[in-house]
């Protein structure tokens, strides 16, 4: 299955086409030479639709299998993609491998057309949020400009400028009261949104949350999932990795089902059947249409009872 | 009035009571900043270790002549990268691993004592601290090692915070969080050393520890903490050292008996405000 590409919202902005152009024509300068400068999305090169494309990607730990193996995966531009998976399935890894935070054993990872280490301004990752050391004594202000770093300079301090960018992703968040609160008064939902805002302030066309949901109520979940569309919407490619299928099904453009190699990707309405989330979660899930949302069941006595319905798999 | 103001001068009369207090004004302000770190990366038992560790510095610099000090600051250094490189790698949990390499070290500095028959009273200044017997190379050494610290501190202040914050995220955004793990250790070593012949080995710990733990229940911002912490060790060490000058005991331990004590006020001053320092809070 792969993605459609005329799902993509609006593309990016002119300026975004042309810069990520420039960047695919580093990658692939033979192709460079017959494509003007300022030509968005030009057709004929089908990268430059993605932020990110994943090849044959093999990953683990040392003196394990490898936790994840095989995959292949693509996010467009301008999309929310949402990779679902039951817990060990290799989220974190795959994550991890494609920011180059543990070392692949095999596998191509581009962002933009480009090695990651060279696309690495556009590009935000959001780690699992008890990663992130909230009792450490920074402000709120503090942690979105960290958005703003770009290279190892000494002595380097923040700018006027970079103030000002964080400022405006700290509004986009609606934050902009608590910029001189320490981070760790903050709620859960304050703290995803705090980390978004500094995803926004480095300007990255290309985020990475892993479960950016985990532990907020609904109303919250609403809210943050509010924001990364409006991002989405304004060309920025978003892969969210999370257990919430509701999420993936109600919310994302597009959904991978993720356990240890791909099992189904494309647009979400598609992917997300009975088959593909039994061999995902390896158990019976019911997906129940209800009007324009779709609402999924985990309930072993439903999926007993009604072995009918899901076309006669073998018992999770 | 006047005896107050000559409780007060009176001491400084004395050459050796000027170093110490410049001594404790260089401590105090090294431990201030580097102990921030210390108290909000949960570093405290690798201080304790790397002052510890010292020993085996300092006792083989003694026994083969060289000079004790640099002695101390190699063991400190070593201890450090082996701290830093257990936190990344060793398949032992993280304190354990630190409290085998800390009583190894130090096990090598009784050791090597050892094999001295005779009474040494310039490595037992290192052991309990020796203020008062502070010479100028000491606060030469102090100065130059302090001035390090804070320059390398002040150079990387944005990568220090952000790996301490969020090291994948920094990580992902080419800061080379590995080397900022292990040099924050060694940040901490060196801070150590600074302090050491004036505190000793013992109570070293507590300069790096209690000013910033009680700075961090008033304040919650880390320019205030740092500035509120160096405030608490210079106090603690102006009191401590007139208490030991006119009541005739041990300087260190009086030292870190005010800190103590200054902690007691901070936590009765946060209980009484509530768990959340009102002076921190935004209008929302």
């Amino acid at each position: 299955m792969t993605p459609t590409l005329g799902a993509t919202r609006n593309g990016g902005t002119a300026a975004d086409a042309a810069s990520a152009d420039a960047g695919e024509r580093m990658g692939e300068p033979i192709s460079a030479l017959h494509v003007p400068a300022r030509e968005p999305l030009a057709p004929e090169h089908p990268h430059d639709e993605y932020a990110l494309v994943v090849r044959d990607l093999a990953a683990g730990y040392p003196g394990h299998p490898p936790a994840i193996d095989g995959i292949n995966l693509r996010v467009p531009r301008g999309e929310l993609v949402g990779l679902i998976g039951p817990n060990g399935a290799g989220k974190s890894t795959l994550f991890k491998a494609i920011l180059g935070l543990i070392k692949p054993i095999r596998g191509e990872v581009l962002a933009f057309g480009q090695p990651i280490a060279r696309a690495r301004e556009q590009i935000a990752y959001m780690p699992q949020i008890e990663e992130v050391d909230w009792d450490f004594p920074v402000s709120v202000l503090d942690v979105v400009l960290m958005g703003r770093y770009q290279r190892f300079r000494p002595f380097a301090r923040w700018t006027r400028a970079d103030r000002d960018a964080a400022m405006t992703a700290l509004d986009r968040v609606q934050l902009t009261p608590y910029a001189a609160r320490q981070v760790g008064q903050l709620s859960g939902g304050q703290r995803r949104r705090v980390l978004t805002a500094r995803a926004i302030a480095r300007g990255a066309r290309l985020l990475l949350l892993d479960e950016p949901f985990a532990g907020l109520d609904a109303a919250v979940q609403h809210d943050l999932i509010e924001i990364l569309d409006q991002l989405a919407r304004d060309g920025t490619a978003i892969l969210v990795a999370t257990h919430d299928l509701s999420c993936v099904a109600n919310s994302c453009d597009e959904a991978i089902c993720l356990n240890g190699r791909v099992i189904a990707q494309g647009p979400s309405a598609e992917v997300l059947t009975a088959e593909v989330l039994t061999e995902t979660f390896q158990r019976h899930l019911l997906s129940v249409p209800r009007q324009d949302t779709v609402r999924i069941v985990a309930d072993e006595l439903a999926a007993g009872g009604r072995r009918d319905l899901l076309g006669g798999g073998d018992g999770g | 009035m006047a005896d107050v103001v000559g409780w007060l001068i009176d001491p400084y009369a004395f050459t050796f009571m000027q170093r110490a207090l410049l001594v404790l004004a260089i401590i105090s302000v090294v431990s201030g900043v580097v102990g921030t770190f210390v108290v909000h990366k949960g570093l405290a038992f690798s201080g304790d270790a790397l002052a510890h560790a010292t020993l085996a510095g300092v006792a083989i610099a003694f026994v083969s002549g060289l000079n004790v000090s640099l002695g101390a600051l190699g063991a400190a250094v070593f201890t450090a990268l082996g701290i830093a490189w257990t936190r990344d790698r060793a398949r032992v949990s993280y304190d354990t691993a630190i409290g085998i390499l800390f009583v190894a070290m130090f096990s090598i500095g009784v050791l090597v004592l050892s094999t001295r028959q005779s009474y040494t009273p310039d490595l037992f200044s290192f052991v309990f601290g020796d203020i008062l017997g502070i010479s100028r190379p000491d606060i030469v050494g102090a100065a130059v090692l302090g001035f390090a610290v804070l320059l390398f501190l002040a150079a990387f202040s944005r990568e220090l915070l952000f790996v301490a914050y969020d090291p994948a995220m920094a990580r992902t955004t080419g800061v080379p969080t590995r080397f900022f793990e292990y040099a924050m250790v060694v940040v901490v070593g060196v801070a150590v050393v600074v302090a050491l012949k004036a505190i000793g080995i013992i109570l070293v710990n507590a300069m790096l520890i209690i000013p910033p733990a009680s700075a961090s229940l008033l304040v919650t911002r880390l320019p205030r903490i740092m500035l509120l912490s160096i405030a608490f060790a210079l106090t603690s060490s102006v009191v401590g050292m007139h208490l030991s000058f006119h009541l005739g005991v041990a300087a260190s331990p009086a030292i870190v008996i005010v800190a103590c004590a200054i902690f007691l006020c901070a936590v009765a001053v946060n209980r009484r405000r509530g768990a959340v320092p009102s002076g921190e809070l935004v209008a929302s």
